[in-house]
């Protein structure tokens, strides 16, 4: 291992804490994973439906730690050069065509092969960074899986190879999250090389709680409502559940609209502030207006 | 503790669940960082690293309660503390001594069933924890009958203690209790919806206490390793479809749906990186720009294949409706990949029920009405896959074409009837592919009245296709 495990936390508690002040409800999977990703130095993969706050844990650690995050958002398609680092063509160019006669050939060839050329990318930057950082892959089932093979170095050994200037170690491990939307099955060498935390739709109390916190103004009635509304939605068999950014989306509503109790006609009224397809909507109508 | 380890991934291995060596040893150490004491943060932390698949959770987590479930109420994990189990054990031998309902020690033993039932209602009603899970041990104590040495699944038990306490009952009266406590009279429909809800959710976590308790009751009994062995259920891609029970069917219907989530992003990327085409030449000049002006990085275009047609026939009589209904969800799930998609089911008679699917976005519906509303019978509603083709051919025969791919599922048991099989020579003549997909296991076939073979020498392939594993392995074949 290229670095000594630095530990940020003290105790699952202490991540539950901290996570609570920069306004994150952790349940106790979510923290306790998070504290072993600190001391066994692993990288997380997060998977869950959408929605549910995958993307804003990574957030919240940096948050809480102090760290600068770095994020790399996949896509199809990405690669190398988008991902780890490029060799700046042009400065190259450049610096040849700069002194032609000056150099001799070998001299150039060295220098052009220099950090100064060196485009660092989201996976290098975290790599070397003195101060700490998280980083954070984003939806990283949107790669292809011939790409994924471009993460296997930093994830385990937490260093990067340039063939013309060797191996880059890690300065110090940088806390990696990994978020997935499980679009398609991941492969078994990068799922081994880390943690495994499913996110799910929180609990009712949770959601409460969660609907509490990001909108102080809601009394704590009309949150409860809404936390319960919204599990019996989720129970129904929906083409798409609601996530808890639509559940706080809703709340805000609710809240500017000025309603302090629901009732069926409001309820109807918004609910496509949760719902996002008609037949969804129709479907959520019907099971909550009659038995 | 090692041991206790070892064998708890021996039996996750054992259940189905790919545990590798690092992965192991991964949760060895991940252990050590953890407070011992500390239950909830033990089992994330095994499950962080021993578990990478959400489905596989539900097995984990049965596994995990077996084995660790019975270490004392402070879930001390360290060694020498088997004492709690040994009390357990003698615990229920000595009511088995002085017979059942009379127990020695606890307020509760002293009460009546009914009065159970009252104090039930109360927490149920309150939402009260602690209660719920005192009056589930004292309701399995009471009402199950557990007995030593019986070879009697945990199933039977449930049932025994869940007849008693009679829960839908209790349900009902709930509501009418609420509404009674309501204030203004009437509850609104939302509202008695939401309650509705929440005490089923309270009814359900009570059940699980008491299935929690008779499991642990098992335990004690038995030993670890042989509870492990008979609540080891097999993963849902691994359900067979003709064998499913209810519950293994809800959760195979659940399974399905990112599956073929996945399977319709996988198919879609892969018609798009399947080969390279001719040099894009326009995109190529664009690119040699960052290098000077040479053309260091050529570009191609991507060839855009015709996506294939499809005809899926399925047999949708008793023994292999399940299969069927499976396979049409999956198709009209990823229908996108397909540039058209025709359905039709037959027992004896054939209907064709593509508009069931049209009509509607909502899979479920369409093959509810598929069940329900489709003319399939035609004598005596047994199947009979000769005459089914017949009818098929002659109807639709001329709309089968070189661009379409026909499926046909079944188990092709014709119940002794002409087998008709030139109708599939026939289709396959013209058909691009023809497929036959048997939900048996391959041992099975042609054997009693099964004639799959008859057809099979016609077709390009008979697969075997038994679970959702098998199902997705060929879907992803056919495009």
């Amino acid at each position: 291992m290229a670095a000594e495990v630095a530990n940020r936390f003290e105790s699952v508690q202490q991540v539950r804490d901290g996570l609570k002040s920069v306004n994150y409800l952790a349940d106790d999977g979510i923290s306790g994973v998070a504290f072993l990703a600190d001391r066994l130095g692993k990288p997380v993969l997060v998977e869950g439906p959408a929605g549910v706050g995958k993307t804003q844990l990574a957030k919240s650690i940096a948050e809480m730690t102090g760290s600068r995050l770095i994020r790399l958002q996949c896509y199809e398609g990405l690669d190398e050069s988008r991902a780890l680092y490029e060799w700046n063509y042009k400065k190259q160019l450049l610096r040849i065509q700069a002194d032609k006669n000056s150099d001799s050939w070998s001299e150039v060839h060295d220098d052009i092969f220099s950090e100064e050329f060196l485009l660092t990318r989201p996976l290098l930057e975290a790599i070397r960074a003195s101060d700490p950082v998280v980083l954070l892959i984003d939806e990283v089932d949107r790669v292809e899986v011939e790409t994924e093979a471009l993460l296997l170095e930093i994830l385990s050994d937490y260093q990067v190879s340039i063939p013309e200037l060797g191996t880059i170690e890690a300065t110090q491990i940088p806390l990696v999250f990994l978020t997935s939307n499980n679009t398609r099955e991941l492969s078994e060498a990068l799922k081994r090389r880390c943690l495994y935390l499913h996110v799910d739709y929180p609990t009712m109390e949770r959601e409460k709680e969660i609907v509490l916190t990001k909108v102080p103004e809601i009394t704590e009635h009309l949150a409860d409502q809404i936390a319960r509304i919204v599990r019996s939605i989720r129970m129904l068999d929906l083409k798409k559940s609601p996530s808890v950014s639509e559940t706080l989306d809703w709340a805000r509503t609710l809240l500017l609209l000025n309603i302090e109790t629901i009732d069926e006609a409001t309820a109807k009224e918004t609910l496509h502030i949760l719902l996002k397809y008609q037949t969804d909507i129709l479907k959520a109508t019907k099971e909550l207006s009659v038995e | 503790m090692l041991d206790l380890l070892n064998g708890f991934v021996q039996e996750l291995r054992n259940a189905g669940l790919p545990v590798s060596l690092t992965e192991n040893l991964d949760a060895m150490e991940a252990i050590q960082h953890i407070p011992i004491e500390d239950r909830d943060a033990f089992k994330y932390a095994l499950g962080a690293t021993l578990i990478k698949n959400n489905s596989h959770w539900r097995a984990f987590e049965t596994v995990f309660e077996v084995y660790f479930s019975l270490r004392g109420p402070e879930y001390k994990l360290a060694e020498g503390d088997e004492s709690d189990l040994d009390e357990l054990w003698r615990e229920m031998q000595e009511q088995q001594q002085q017979g059942e309902g009379q127990g020695g020690g606890g307020a509760m033993d002293a009460l009546t069933p009914e009065e159970i039932a009252q104090m039930l209602m109360q927490a149920l009603l309150n939402g009260d924890q602690a209660m719920m899970r005192a009056l589930a041990k004292q309701s399995v104590q009471r009402f199950a009958g557990m007995e030593p040495g019986r070879p009697v699944g945990g199933t039977y038990y449930l049932y025994r203690t869940l007849r008693n306490l009679d829960l839908d009952g209790m349900l009902d009266k709930l509501m009418e209790q609420t509404a009674q406590q309501a204030q203004g009279g009437e509850l609104t429909h939302l509202e008695q919806r939401l309650e509705h809800d929440e005490f089923e959710h309270r009814i359900e976590q009570f059940k699980q206490e008491i299935e929690a308790e008779i499991r642990r009751r098992l335990v004690a009994d038995r030993g670890v390793e042989a509870m492990a062995k008979t609540l080891r259920k097999p993963l849902p891609e691994d359900v067979e479809f003709m064998h499913a029970s209810r519950d293994e069917m809800q959760s195979l219907k659940k399974a399905l749906q990112p599956l073929t989530r996945k399977l319709a992003a996988r198919l879609a990327r892969k018609r798009r990186h399947g080969r390279k085409g001719p040099l894009d030449f326009r995109n190529t000049v664009r690119h040699s720009l960052s290098y000077g002006g040479v053309p260091a990085e050529p570009k191609f275009k991507y060839p855009r294949p015709a996506k294939p047609e499809l005809m899926v026939v399925a047999d949708i009589s008793g023994s292999v409706a399940a299969f069927a209904r499976f396979t049409l969800m999956l198709v009209y799930a990823i229908s996108g990949q397909f540039s058209k998609v025709r359905s039709f089911v037959f027992i004896d008679g054939i209907d064709e029920v593509t508009e069931y699917f049209r009509a509607t976005e909502d899979i479920q519906e369409a093959i509810h009405r598929v069940n329900t509303e489709a003319d399939v019978v035609w004598v005596d509603g047994h199947s009979d896959y000769g005459h089914a083709f017949e009818v098929f051919w002659e109807r639709y025969g001329k709309d089968i074409g070189p661009k379409t791919t026909v499926l046909l599922l079944g188990d092709a048991r014709n119940n002794y009837h002409a087998s008709q099989a030139w109708v599939v020579k026939e289709i396959r003549q013209r058909a691009r592919h023809v497929y036959w997909l048997n939900p048996e296991p391959k041992s099975y076939w042609n054997t009693g009245d099964s004639i799959v073979s008859d057809y099979g020498v016609h077709t390009d392939g008979v697969y075997e296709c038994r679970n959702l594993r098998q199902l997705e392995g060929f879907v992803e074949k056919l495009t």
